[in-house]
């Protein structure tokens, strides 16, 4: 399992509900539904949504852009996580506002555009970055809202929402090494927050 | 007439008729008697009892769903799409029940059978019959069969509210709920096609008020009309543009009000051919039924508390061109369970073949359905 989704699933307590946006081929939820999670994935990919499907995972076509007002009432589930969609989502911070609307607690992760490399590339390269947790070229990348751990921490100050648990990974590693700890934003790939809705 | 049976076909299927003397009351407040019930079966019943499936015709179906009833038959059964051997609805691995609805034409108790113990149809005194009374009646056909649980309820538009009725009026009956291209109640403008569809009918000199079997006569202008009507909610412009444009039959106008486009010559020829197979009178009955459908009435309007004691887990699935039952009325039924805490999954099929679509093999459709009684399969083992 990807070493973002790993974390996750540690996150997330046995017995809980949750809601996958982005789910992809329904690695999360198939590994959580041992854990007695009650789990049903939003998915846009035709392929993806067969395969969950035939894993007998509960599973909803819809656009993430279109929002969540369509299907999810307020306060549904205990957890609401999207991992690696934040950054090709229209209005993240919409989204973000309509995950704690419908879920008690937040988990997003999403590659780190302030990594070493991602700044070398960019800072002496003078060309977009391409990594491994940003492998696209400039054209033809989903991911139309990168952003930094920084940033990220910002827009949660702004929107009054509270980080309950962060971990920083790269792409190959579940744990976060020392470097990742001093300096998130210089050294981590992946960043993984858990938050929910400041009092 | 096929020249012969494709490989995956059921084959030369047979309508059985079960009676009942069971009186059953129905929910206007009459009783039938006793009645007969028009089935047919697919596949066998395994020893656990547990692989039987229940598929509910929509408003112009019957109960033969799949293959062939004689070597004359020029098309197979309205689902032959969706079921038969390495089909969706597998019957190599379920056993397939399908009912012709009471008040049908086709060999259940209606309009154009005649009332017990008389020599005289049924015409227009055929008890309205409701969504619900029709899952009773099932019911009665289920125990006949010895079938004590199905493991899936699957119906597509009408067939799909029966499913949604079925889930709630037997909740520990069903193990897996697919409604299909349906709603949760009709909208007004649904009831406004259905009462322009009675009114062909019933403003047709040749209806003598219902009783045209007696009169030797048949109502066919006004159920070819109520057909017409029908059709065109059942296509969407996008596909009519594909298939007809504005194409002329002869080439030329004719500067007369005979047919000119091809989809007029289309739609002449749908009207006519559904007078041949199908009853005036039930038509109306099932129209009835459609327009009563409301289960969320009997809970203050509350779709979620309504479905709140079903305990199957739903499939849902609708598509995109579809604007007699659109997309939008599937996400009621899916948001009213998520908020009742049922498992429910939901696929919206791209698709411009508008209603129709769900008898349609659809790539992603048929997929996607695949997936979803392979897991049932996989469940039931």
């Amino acid at each position: 399992m990807r070493a973002d989704l790993a974390i996750i699933a540690e996150w997330i307590k046995p017995g809980s509900s949750i809601l996958d946006l982005g789910c992809g081929d329904g690695t999360l939820l198939k590994h959580l539904r041992d854990k007695q999670v009650l789990g049903i994935g939003l998915e846009i990919s035709e392929r993806n949504i067969e395969t969950c499907l035939r894993d007998n995972l509960n599973i909803i076509q819809s656009d993430l852009n279109d929002g969540l007002k369509a299907y999810f009432s307020d306060n549904s589930f205990d957890y609401v996580v999207m991992s690696q969609t934040l950054q090709a989502t229209v209005h993240p911070e919409q989204l973000i506002d309509e995950m704690l609307r419908v879920g008690k607690q937040g988990i997003v992760t999403f590659p780190n555009m302030a990594h070493w490399k991602a700044r070398v590339q960019l800072g002496l390269g003078g060309y977009m970055p391409v990594t491994k947790s940003l492998p696209n070229r400039w054209y033809n990348t989903p991911n139309i809202h990168l952003c930094t751990v920084k940033d990220f921490e910002i827009l949660c100050r702004e929107r009054g929402i509270r980080i309950l648990e962060r971990t920083f990974v790269d792409y190959t590693h579940s744990r976060s090494s020392l470097l990742m700890k001093l300096f998130p934003n210089l050294f981590s790939e992946i960043a993984l927050y858990r938050f929910c809705r400041g009092s | 007439m096929p020249d012969s049976i494709p490989p995956d076909s059921i084959g030369l299927v047979e309508t059985k008729i079960l009676h009942f003397s069971e009186p059953l009351e129905l929910e206007c407040g009459k009783v039938l008697t006793e009645y007969d019930i028009a089935f047919e079966t697919y596949g066998n019943l395994n020893e656990a009892g547990s692989n039987a499936i229940l598929i509910c015709h929509a408003l112009s179906g019957d109960q033969h769903a799949a293959g062939y009833n004689s070597m004359e038959d020029r098309k197979p059964g309205w689902w032959d799409s969706s079921i038969g051997p390495g089909k969706p609805i597998d019957t190599n691995h379920f056993y397939v029940v399908c009912i012709n609805n009471l008040g049908g034409c086709k060999g259940s108790s209606g309009p154009n059978t005649k009332r017990p113990g008389t020599d005289k149809y049924w015409g227009p005194d055929f008890p309205i019959v409701t969504v619900k009374d029709w899952v009773n009646s099932q019911h009665n056909v289920m125990k006949a069969l010895n079938v004590d649980h199905w493991c899936a309820v699957i119906g597509g538009s009408l067939g799909g509210m029966q499913v949604l009725q079925w889930s709630i009026q037997y909740p520990d009956l069903i193990n897996y709920a697919l409604v299909i291209a349906a709603a949760p109640k009709l909208s007004a403008q649904n009831i406004a096609f259905n009462e322009v569809a009675r009114q062909s009918i019933m403003s047709d000199p040749d209806f003598h008020e219902g009783h045209y079997l007696e009169n030797n006569s048949v109502p066919r202008r006004g159920l070819m009309l109520a057909r017409m009507l029908g059709h065109i909610t059942y296509l969407s412009d996008d596909s009519m543009r594909e298939k007809f444009g504005r194409e002329l039959r002869e080439g030329k106008l004719s500067f007369g009000f005979d047919v000119d486009f091809q989809v007029e010559s289309y739609l002449r020829y749908q009207g006519k051919s559904f007078v041949d197979r199908f009853d005036a009178n039930t038509y109306l009955l099932m129209t009835k039924a459609l327009d009563y459908f409301d289960p969320a009435s009997e809970y203050d309007h509350d779709l979620a508390a309504t479905l709140a004691k079903a305990k199957a887990k739903f499939m849902v699935m609708s598509f995109t061109s579809d604007w007699r039952f659109s997309p939008k009325r599937s996400r009621e039924i899916v948001k009213a369970l998520l908020d009742a805490g049922k498992q429910v999954s939901y696929v919206e099929i791209e698709a411009h073949h508008g209603h129709d679509a769900f008898l349609i093999p659809i790539p992603h459709y048929m997929n996607v359905f695949h997936s979803y009684m392979k897991s049932i399969r996989e469940a039931i083992q």
